[in-house]
């Protein structure tokens, strides 16, 4: 087997990364639908939509709890932790490859290996969703789904209307690495390369 | 049931103390307990005073009405007791005896509201039997939602009070009906964060039409018309526009956008409030992020050929 490839996403990550992924693509979609609903032109009836986003947030919610457990007491760990020596450059050789040396059939700056799986534009990204972005929008979500959590009056603001607010931010920018995330893993020998090696686990070495 | 229980309104700079006239009935209807001279026996008698004449001195020196008298409305010979058994016959002076046609009291529209009361559900089943005073208690009632300095949630307090003074008490409901009553949680229960919405939006929002020309819809509809979309309240074009946030939208300058000063401040209703800056700048982040990609993926295609 090992032949076939680096294993890098062990069965906890992927079973994790599927019902993540799922349940935020559903999180978009029928937080979407709420706030851009119209009488006339509902996405969905805001019933379901509400339904469907609280049971999917719950889920979401849960599988951060143990993507966070699991990752901490993993070897993962190590993927996640920065390194801010040279961060500026490194940050600028991988986007500089992505925009310039790709095209030219240069090798990759950051070759994948067991022990550094991410790029550093990878890492930064994973770490700023899912140590930043994803805990905000669980917590926010949480004191949404109870009200009587929150406090009345932030700012002079009311106390729902704030915590919507940071929901709602943390929710663009969710979409916006899910966009991002979609596409950067679309690059490859084979668009669907990647998307295989989420499933299978095995990241083939003469890829990416 | 925390919720049904009475809040107290903040009490409210306007108001007028009893009057020496009124201090002699609350003597006797501000307090749980009454003495009176039994002049048969000579004594001295002390009595529980019947729960539905108790009238809260508290809130009758609040409310709008205030500054009349007890025998303004009542007749004199209350004062003394027992009371004549012929006083019961007397009649009591309705909303409209005193404000209907009068050109001061124009901007109230007594008489459109008139109108509209006969055409509720509750005059159509009960007749002259509901009256306005079932949801305008002269002893209490005070003009909310016109102040300005009215909170919104005071305003739904009060207004619902009112329905549920009636639709959460089993022997005011009676004086109307022996039929069963019909629980309000229970026949709500499609409607999810129950408590919330019953302290942020009044019964009236869905029980009554809209309408442009009054401030405040009496029609009550069958329950067959009540709103039962959510997108009606939670969506950019809320009927809480014309309803409940009526009264600050028509203060609150147009040229604000989505959002306006109500929402911000007082409520927060998921679909209804959006911030005009914040959806442009993230269209605009969504357009820069969808065409650096366009291009990426143009390249790799042109690249490959
Ligand atoms: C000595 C105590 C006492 C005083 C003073 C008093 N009341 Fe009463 N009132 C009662 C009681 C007790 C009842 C209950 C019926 C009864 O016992 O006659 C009552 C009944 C009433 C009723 C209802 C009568 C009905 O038809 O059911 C009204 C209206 C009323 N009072 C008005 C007044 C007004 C107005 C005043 C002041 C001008 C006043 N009362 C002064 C004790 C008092
Ligand atoms: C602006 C007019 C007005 C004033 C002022 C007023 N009342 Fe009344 N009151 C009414 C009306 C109208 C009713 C009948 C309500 C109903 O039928 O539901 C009533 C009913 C009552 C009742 C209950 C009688 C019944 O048949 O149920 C009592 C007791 C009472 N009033 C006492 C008082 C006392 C005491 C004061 C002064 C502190 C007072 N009222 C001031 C208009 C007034
Ligand atoms: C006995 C006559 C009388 C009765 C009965 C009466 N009112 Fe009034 N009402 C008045 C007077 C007088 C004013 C005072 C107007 C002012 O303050 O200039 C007033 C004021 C008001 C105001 C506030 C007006 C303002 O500009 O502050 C409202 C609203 C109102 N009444 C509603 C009602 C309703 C509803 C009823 C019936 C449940 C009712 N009234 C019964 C005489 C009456
Ligand atoms: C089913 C309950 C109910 C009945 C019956 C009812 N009202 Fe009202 N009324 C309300 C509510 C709720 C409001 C809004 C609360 C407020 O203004 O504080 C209101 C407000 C009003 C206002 C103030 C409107 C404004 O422009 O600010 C007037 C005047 C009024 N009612 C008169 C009447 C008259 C007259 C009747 C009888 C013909 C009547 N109401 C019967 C519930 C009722
Ligand atoms: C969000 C909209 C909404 C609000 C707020 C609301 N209702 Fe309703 N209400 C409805 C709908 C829709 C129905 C019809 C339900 C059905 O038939 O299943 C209904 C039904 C009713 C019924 C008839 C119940 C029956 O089974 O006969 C009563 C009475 C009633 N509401 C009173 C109230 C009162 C009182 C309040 C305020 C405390 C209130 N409603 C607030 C939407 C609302
Ligand atoms: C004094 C008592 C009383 C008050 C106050 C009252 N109601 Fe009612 N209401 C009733 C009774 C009794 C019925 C049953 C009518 C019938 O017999 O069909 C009813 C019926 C209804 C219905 C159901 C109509 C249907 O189609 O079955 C609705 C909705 C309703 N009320 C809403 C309200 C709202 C909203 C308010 C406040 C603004 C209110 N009520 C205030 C007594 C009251
Ligand atoms: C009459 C208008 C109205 C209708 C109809 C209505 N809502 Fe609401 N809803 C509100 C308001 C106002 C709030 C905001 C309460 C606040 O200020 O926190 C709210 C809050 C909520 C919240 C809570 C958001 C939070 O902050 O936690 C949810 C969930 C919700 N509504 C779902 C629904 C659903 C589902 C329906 C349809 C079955 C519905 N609503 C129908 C007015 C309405
Ligand atoms: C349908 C949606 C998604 C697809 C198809 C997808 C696909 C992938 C792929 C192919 C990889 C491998 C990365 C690589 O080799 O470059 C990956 C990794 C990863 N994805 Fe996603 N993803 C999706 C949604 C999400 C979402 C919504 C999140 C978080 C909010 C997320 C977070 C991550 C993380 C953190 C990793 C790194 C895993 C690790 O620790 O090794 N993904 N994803």
């Amino acid at each position: 087997m090992s032949n076939q490839g680096l294993y890098l996403y062990p069965v906890w990550l992927r079973i994790w990364h599927g019902v993540n992924a799922l349940g935020i693509i559903l999180l978009i979609f029928t937080g979407i639908s709420m706030q851009y609903g119209n009488i006339d032109y509902p996405l969905l009836p805001f019933k379901v939509s509400v339904m469907i986003h609280n049971i999917s947030g719950i889920v979401v919610s849960i599988g951060y709890v143990v993507f966070a457990i699991a990752n901490h007491f993993s070897n993962n760990a190590k993927q996640y932790v920065p390194n801010y020596k040279g961060f500026g450059q490194r940050i600028m050789k991988q986007t500089t490859y992505y925009v310039f040396g790709y095209f030219k059939g240069e090798p990759k700056p950051f070759p994948i290996t067991k022990d550094n799986k991410f790029n550093p534009l990878q890492r930064l990204s994973y770490i700023t969703v899912m140590y930043i972005f994803v805990p905000l929008i669980v917590f926010t979500g949480v004191g949404l789904l109870y009200p009587e959590l929150i406090f009345s009056k932030i700012f002079n603001m009311g106390g729902v209307q704030f915590i919507a607010v940071l929901h709602a931010i943390a929710g663009f920018f969710i979409s916006l690495f899910l966009i991002i995330h979609l596409y950067v893993a679309s690059i490859g020998k084979h668009p669907l390369k990647n998307y295989s090696s989420i499933i299978t686990g095995y990241h083939s070495t003469e890829d990416h | 049931m925390l919720l049904f229980s009475t809040v107290n309104i903040m009490a409210q700079d306007e108001g007028n103390p009893l009057s020496e006239n009124s201090q002699v009935c609350a003597r006797c209807h501000g307090n749980k307990y009454y003495t009176f001279h039994n002049e048969v026996t000579g004594t001295e008698v002390r009595k529980r005073m019947n729960p539905y004449l108790l009238i809260d001195t508290v809130k009758y020196t609040q409310a709008t009405h205030s500054f009349f008298s007890c025998d303004d409305c009542h007749s004199p010979d209350y004062a003394v007791y027992p009371h004549a058994s012929n006083l019961k016959l007397d009649p009591k002076p309705s909303c409209i005896d005193c404000h209907g046609g009068d050109e001061s009291f124009a901007k109230y529209q007594f008489d459109d509201i008139d109108v509209e009361v006969q055409n509720s559900v509750h005059k159509i089943a009960h007749g002259e039997q509901f009256k306005c005073e079932m949801c305008h208690d002269l002893h209490s009632y005070r003009l909310v939602a016109r102040n300005e300095n009215s909170k919104i949630k005071d305003i739904v307090v009060q207004d619902n009070q009112m329905c549920l003074s009636c639709h959460n008490n089993l022997t005011k409901y009676q004086i109307l009906t022996d039929n069963q009553k019909p629980e309000i949680l229970a026949t709500h229960d499609w409607l999810p964060n129950q408590e919330l919405h019953f302290l942020n939006v009044r019964c009236i929002e869905c029980h009554t039409p809209i309408t442009d020309t009054l401030m405040v819809s009496h029609k009550i509809l069958p329950k067959e018309q009540a709103v039962h979309l959510c997108s009606d309240c939670h969506s950019t074009n809320s009927i809480l526009r014309s309803k409940l946030y009526k009264y600050t939208v028509m203060e609150s300058r147009t040229d604000q956008g989505y959002y306006n000063s109500v929402i911000l401040n007082e409520a927060y209703v998921i679909g209804a409030n959006r911030n005009k800056y914040l959806n442009i700048l993230s269209l605009a982040i969504f357009g820069l992020t969808l065409l650096g990609i366009s291009i990426h993926t143009i390249t790799r295609i042109i690249n490959k050929k």
